[in-house]
């Protein structure tokens, strides 16, 4: 250790020993407890085992203390000292501190002064499995009520828009439209370019087996058109997007800015909750569409260069297999996915705690709700398709 | 008793809470609180720590629904007003929070500036020509295009202050003004608030444990207690200090030292 090398400090070390415990009975009722060496935390906290021992096999009345061989001491020696009164009250035994130093005697004086407070400490006992099963059921019972709540709540909001216009700032509005709608496109570009190039790379190398390298547009076009457009503009967005409004609106409510808001009249759900839903309900369908083209051009991209296709070629071979139905249907989902994103959002951030943790909390749950929303809205709604025969 | 109304308010009462209880789920915080704060007062709401300070003035302002008890506006019933009253009685209030609540995404001529756009109907110029004027009135002239985190602390809750009399409230509630504050600004806001609450006519309600803000600024006041669940003592805090003889408002308010013999 460094101080060993300093001359001052050995001189210091040389009269330190390790911390020492003796015991001796004197007379036949009390037991002398002599402290010796430097308490340090940095070593081992000295077990007070030997003194449990003396104090349970003897008939002890009282424990006096001798501390005129210790050199130095720290909270460890507190550490002991409170064990063995603790293991004296245990047995009805008078503990005389007297012959402490007086700066232990006062600190120790100090952590006895206040007794615990009943009912303080909180029930720690481990949960049987059961009932831990029992209350997460019933911990998403509440949670599907409480979401079911908000959507009403946010529902009632946009008639109040309807009917007499909502009371949230315009500038507020184009600010978030900013936001989540231009702000996104360089990475909804590269995620849908590479998306397309993937999906045509695993297309080809299947269908240049065959000779049909042509179909590589179908493929690409249709899967991007039809779902994955939607999909992944959804999952980015809710990564970046849904995140940002549960830790904005969460930061919000620690700060007590949602509390002056609503003592100002305003209800948060129509200044705060509707221009983020409307702003990404214009946004998704703009960002889908951007998307597909960007996953079609990813596709050409390994038509052109890997599979030596003509630019014309290809345009036409996607024209073709795409439909204004599926073009439709796919910026429909992504509506749809946008109306959850800015839901799960600020449904997460409105119940935020009032802690920086509970924002973290606030921002991961948003993406995985809006996240877990997306695909179960996709499948549902690939049925309906289906059953309506789009 | 002549002077009450049929239903028992006091004329010049401004504000009056009849058997609130405050409680967080099963947990009763305080129960059986009356009290009445009169036009023009000073009222000061004290106790220890976590005893339920804030949460009666939450309570008092609608953020918390009373878990029993009501809370009248002059003879306005305010705990069972619906949607639209709230508003008109959100109306006459001003609200200083803990933590300021100033909205981060605002400059400072905005913030004061957005009570004002929702309940009037004045010019965009007309409302910041106000703005400028109130954040004058609190010493934040100049400063009407910065962000809140672009100010010191004091300056802060002086921007608070500003927001809380951009409508001319009849009632301010101020929730640990001083928290946070150095003796000096602590005591020029205490001056502040006196010489708004005399221009304004207002009246104050404010949750504070800071002593010489107590005396300072209080007429009035309600001592909470967090072992008996309720007020403990209410009136005056120089009378209180001076006659009290409660062991434990006495040792609030003397920050700890005895009498002797107790």
């Amino acid at each position: 250790m460094l101080f060993k090398i300093l001359p001052v400090k050995e001189v210091q070390t040389q009269s330190d020993g390790a911390p020492g415990v003796s015991l001796e009975t004197v007379g036949d009722a009390t037991l002398v407890v002599q402290l010796s060496g430097a308490w340090r935390l940095q070593k081992n906290v000295t077990s007070a085992s030997p003194v449990q021992k003396a104090i349970e096999t003897s008939h002890i009345r009282s424990v006096r203390f001798d501390a005129k061989a210790l050199s130095s001491w720290d909270s460890s020696i507190l550490i002991f000292l409170t064990k063995v009164t603790e293991l004296c009250r245990q047995q009805d035994i008078v503990t005389e501190r007297e012959g402490l130093p007086k700066g232990i005697r006062r600190l120790l004086e100090l952590a006895e002064i206040v007794p615990e407070q009943e009912g303080a400490r909180q029930a720690t006992d481990p949960r049987s499995f059961l009932a831990g099963v029992g209350t997460t059921t019933t911990g998403s019972y509440i949670s599907l009520s409480e979401m079911l709540r908000f959507l009403g709540e946010v529902t009632l909001a946009f008639v109040q828009l309807v009917k007499m216009g909502a009371r949230y700032r315009t500038a507020d509005l184009f600010l978030i439209i900013q936001e989540c709608g231009p702000q996104a496109l360089p990475i909804v570009t590269l995620i849908s370019f590479l998306v397309g190039v993937i999906m045509a790379f695993v297309g080809a190398v299947q269908l240049q087996q065959f000779g049909a390298q042509i179909y590589v547009a179908d493929l690409v076009g249709i899967a991007v058109v039809r779902e994955m457009g939607a999909m992944m503009t959804g999952i980015i967005m809710a990564g970046r997007t849904g995140a940002a409004f549960a830790a904005k609106l969460g930061t919000m409510k620690v700060t007590q800015e949602i509390d002056a808001l609503i003592t100002l009249g305003f209800s948060p759900l129509e200044f705060l909750v509707l221009p983020r839903v409307i702003a990404l309900c214009l946004m998704m369908p703009l960002l889908c569409l951007y998307s597909d083209l960007m996953g079609v051009l990813g596709g050409a991209a390994v038509g052109l260069w890997m599979l030596d296709l003509s630019w014309t070629t290809y345009y036409h071979q996607t024209i073709h297999a795409i439909t204004l139905t599926a073009l439709f249907g796919g910026v429909f989902k992504s509506v749809i996915y946008g109306v959850l994103i800015a839901l799960s959002g600020c449904l997460r951030g409105m119940q935020c705690g009032g802690s920086a943790s509970a924002v973290g909390e606030a921002a991961t749950s948003a993406v995985v709700t809006s996240i877990v929303f997306i695909v179960a809205a996709c499948g549902a709604l690939s049925v309906v398709f289906y059953i309506i025969g789009v | 008793m002549n002077s009450e109304s049929p239903n028992g308010i006091e004329p010049e009462a401004q504000i009056t809470v009849r058997n609130l209880t405050l409680a967080y789920g099963s947990f009763v915080l305080m129960r059986d609180l009356n009290f009445t704060v009169k036009r023009g007062e000073v009222f000061i709401i004290m106790g220890g720590s976590g005893c339920g300070k804030s949460t009666l003035l939450r309570n008092m302002i609608g953020l918390i629904e009373p878990t029993e008890g009501e809370v009248f506006y002059e003879k306005a019933n305010f705990t069972r007003s619906d949607a639209e009253e709230r508003r008109s009685f959100f109306r006459r209030f001003g609200v200083l929070y803990q933590s300021g609540g100033l909205w981060s995404s605002m400059t400072l001529a905005e913030n004061v500036a957005l009570p004002l756009e929702e309940y009037t109907d004045l010019s965009p110029v007309e409302i910041r020509e106000i703005a400028c004027l109130k954040l004058a009135l609190v010493g934040l002239k100049g400063f009407e295009d910065y962000y809140p985190s672009q100010i010191s602390g004091g300056m802060r809750t002086r921007l608070g202050l500003a927001r809380a009399i951009a409508l001319d409230p009849e009632v301010l509630f101020f929730d640990e003004p001083s928290a946070g504050l150095d003796p000096i600004s602590s005591s020029r806001l205490d001056d502040l608030i006196l010489a708004l609450r005399d221009s304004l006519g207002a009246t104050v309600v404010a949750v504070t444990h800071e002593l010489p803000s107590i005396f300072a600024i209080g007429n009035n006041s309600i001592f909470l207690d967090s072992e008996s669940k309720t007020a403990i003592a209410s009136g005056d805090p120089k009378e209180l200090l001076a006659h009290s003889q409660n062991a434990k408002v006495r040792e609030f308010l003397t920050r700890g030292e005895r009498r002797p013999g107790e």
